[in-house]
């Protein structure tokens, strides 16, 4: 392990790499509160899928000379478009993403093998980099974030009516399909978030472990929310300070932490259930009579 | 104001071709009828109504009128129509021909007016919602933006739960709830905003005895308090037989209205199957034996394995 860490420099290292916390702990916000919904709406599937396109989008970016931020934007936002828009059902949808994501990957693999330049940022794009995020990326990230939390506090309220209760949301005129639309494209802005920070193969860590985590241990609807930023924002921005003693990039501290914080959720909600969470006390329902009940 | 007392809605022919025409009353006289709606005329109104896809006819000419504080049982074998119904004074799906108000309007979608307890479907263990957050949704489930619910919602919440006896878990997570349990929270959803009338889809569909006259009894003290109208999709009449003022049984294309007495008749029903069809009373159930099982037909009321027998050796 000596190799791996080496925090001598660390109060230098750490101002180089401020604007990546902030970008970290930004996208910690975003990826709680979008997980929620993941969870909610089953999801994970989809994250999964649309992280793959926003790689190629990325990609492609890199090779073209362009922004990589727009292009993970770019791929993303056309994934979410394609999931949403033809895949409202459950079922559709994960047919859709599976069709989607090994062309997304393959298009993204083509893209990195034609590009000549830096092979550190090849690599960034699928596992993470936490290479100073300069001004303007973070203007980006920053602008992007903006966009998603203001649109899930729009949301919030009819997306978690009609997706638990879809029936009773729907007798209540409730849009079921522009939702899942709005939805989509919401979660495909987090996912290039995430892709730019902790790499398109481990997106999953911050879109869908702390919500999951969370939902183990709560169900109040302000609790788990809360709980599952807290815990996407101690594993971006914590991964990235551990990270900054070490030569590895960035996302296997990321994931460790997130999965460390599901573990002991579910250790906690075992415990908790064993003991009884959920019990009430005993409901009155008086015991079944014969129905005196007869026509002529 | 009591415009109900003694009334005589004469309930219009229910099928025009017919041999028969059904002509009922509706059982007007309430033991205990505190009247505190302010909806005097009929909650639901449909006229020569009908709903058909394609060739397929589900119901067609159906006429009904019903009251504030009525409790309407729709009967009928899979597939008849019945949910299409409801979706229908839901605003889900147009009728093909004909009229549909509700509370003399014409129906829209997502009215507070009208609550709807769908067909039971247990919901995810996971779900970051307790009883009470899945009650305050039928109130504010629709509102866009964030907000904090006011004291007098969160009293209504809480006065919903009490109602239907679930104040004992009323912060459990919901998807750790029995069937029953949620059941009983989905009533007090749809009676949070106090609604005129109530739809239910199969609402005792998977409850055990118990529990099917708790909720059952939960709903008719509601409409006998409230003046609630209840339409209340069933392919099991017996546990509501004794709360219903009337039937409307939907089969074949065909449907009879009126009270049980003269619906859940072997003379009616054989006319509506077209086939001869015997009802039984046996120790205060109703049974329905012989209707032809034609594909994606239940021709049964009564799953209990004495009368499913019963069933089986007088079709054989």
């Amino acid at each position: 392990m000596e190799g791996l860490f080496d925090f001598e420099d660390y109060g230098a290292l750490l101002g180089l790499v401020e604007n990546s916390l902030i970008a970290a702990a930004l996208l910690g916000v975003v990826g709680g509160l979008v997980g929620v919904f993941v969870q909610v709406r089953d999801m994970q599937f989809a994250v999964h899928g649309i992280s793959e396109l926003s790689f190629a989008g990325a990609a492609a970016a890199l090779l073209l000379g362009g922004s990589v931020a727009l292009g993970s934007v770019l791929g993303s936002v056309l994934a979410a478009a394609l999931i949403g828009g033809l895949g409202v059902r459950a079922r559709d949808r994960n047919s859709v993403i599976g069709v989607l994501m090994p062309f997304g990957l393959g298009l993204g693999v083509l893209f990195l093998s034609l590009y000549d330049g830096r092979a550190a940022n090849k690599f960034g794009l699928l596992t993470g980099q936490i290479v100073a995020v300069d001004t303007v990326r973070l203007g980006w990230l920053v602008g992007v974030s903006v966009v998603v939390l203001v649109g899930m506090a729009v949301l919030w309220r009819p997306l978690m009516f009609i997706s638990v209760d879809p029936e009773v949301a729907a007798a209540r005129g409730l849009p079921a399909g522009a939702l899942s639309v709005a939805f989509t494209l919401l979660l495909g802005l987090a996912v290039s978030l995430a892709v730019q920070v902790v790499g398109a193969l481990l997106v999953l860590s911050l879109l869908v472990t702390p919500a999951a985590a969370a939902f183990r241990v709560t169900a109040s609807p302000v609790l788990a929310p809360v709980l599952s930023t807290v815990f996407a924002v101690v594993s971006a921005v914590g991964g990235i300070l551990l990270a900054l003693g070490s030569s590895i990039p960035i996302s296997p501290f990321v994931t460790t932490i997130s999965f460390a914080i599901y573990l002991v959720c579910r250790v906690v909600s075992a415990r908790r259930r064993r003991s009884g969470w959920g019990s009430r006390t005993p409901d009155e329902v008086p015991a079944a009579t014969p129905a005196a009940a007869s026509i002529p | 104001m009591n415009t109900r007392s003694g009334d005589e809605t004469s309930v219009t022919p229910a099928v025009g071709r017919g041999r028969r025409t059904v002509v009922a009353t509706v059982r007007g006289v309430r033991s205990s009828g505190a009247m505190n709606s302010p909806a005097s005329g009929p909650v639901l109104t449909l006229r020569a109504a009908g709903m058909s896809f394609g060739a397929r006819v589900l119901w067609s000419g159906l006429d009904l009128e019903l009251q504030p504080g009525e409790f309407l049982a729709v009967l009928g074998p899979n597939g008849a129509g019945k949910s299409t119904l409801l979706k229908a004074v839901l605003g889900q799906q147009p009728l093909t021909s004909g009229q549909l108000l509700i509370g003399g309007r014409g129906s829209g979608r997502g009215s507070d007016r009208v609550g709807y307890v769908p067909q039971q479907k247990s919901l995810d263990a996971a779900t970051p919602l307790r009883a009470r957050d899945l009650v305050a949704l039928g109130i504010d489930g629709h509102r866009w933006g964030l907000r904090r619910r006011t004291a007098a919602e969160r009293r209504r919440v809480a006065d919903a739960l009490e109602a239907v006896g679930a104040t004992g878990y009323a912060d459990a997570p919901i998807g750790l709830l029995s069937g029953g349990e949620q059941q009983r929270v989905r009533i007090a959803q749809a009676l949070a905003t106090d609604p005129d009338l109530l739809l239910c889809d199969e609402p005792l569909l998977s409850l055990d005895l118990r529990h099917q006259r708790a909720v059952a009894a939960m709903i008719d003290r509601r409409r006998r308090d409230h003046d609630t109208a209840v339409v209340f999709v069933t392919h099991e009449i017996n546990p509501v037989l004794d709360l219903v003022d009337r039937v409307l049984y939907i089969a074949n294309g065909g449907h009879r209205i009126g009270p049980p007495s003269e619906v859940l008749t072997s003379a009616t029903l054989s006319d509506l199957y077209r086939t001869p069809v015997d009802v039984l009373n046996v120790r205060g159930r109703v049974v329905v034996v012989g209707t032809p099982d034609e594909p994606g037909g239940c021709s049964h009321h009564d799953l209990t394995p004495e009368t499913a027998q019963q069933r089986t050796s007088g079709a054989a």
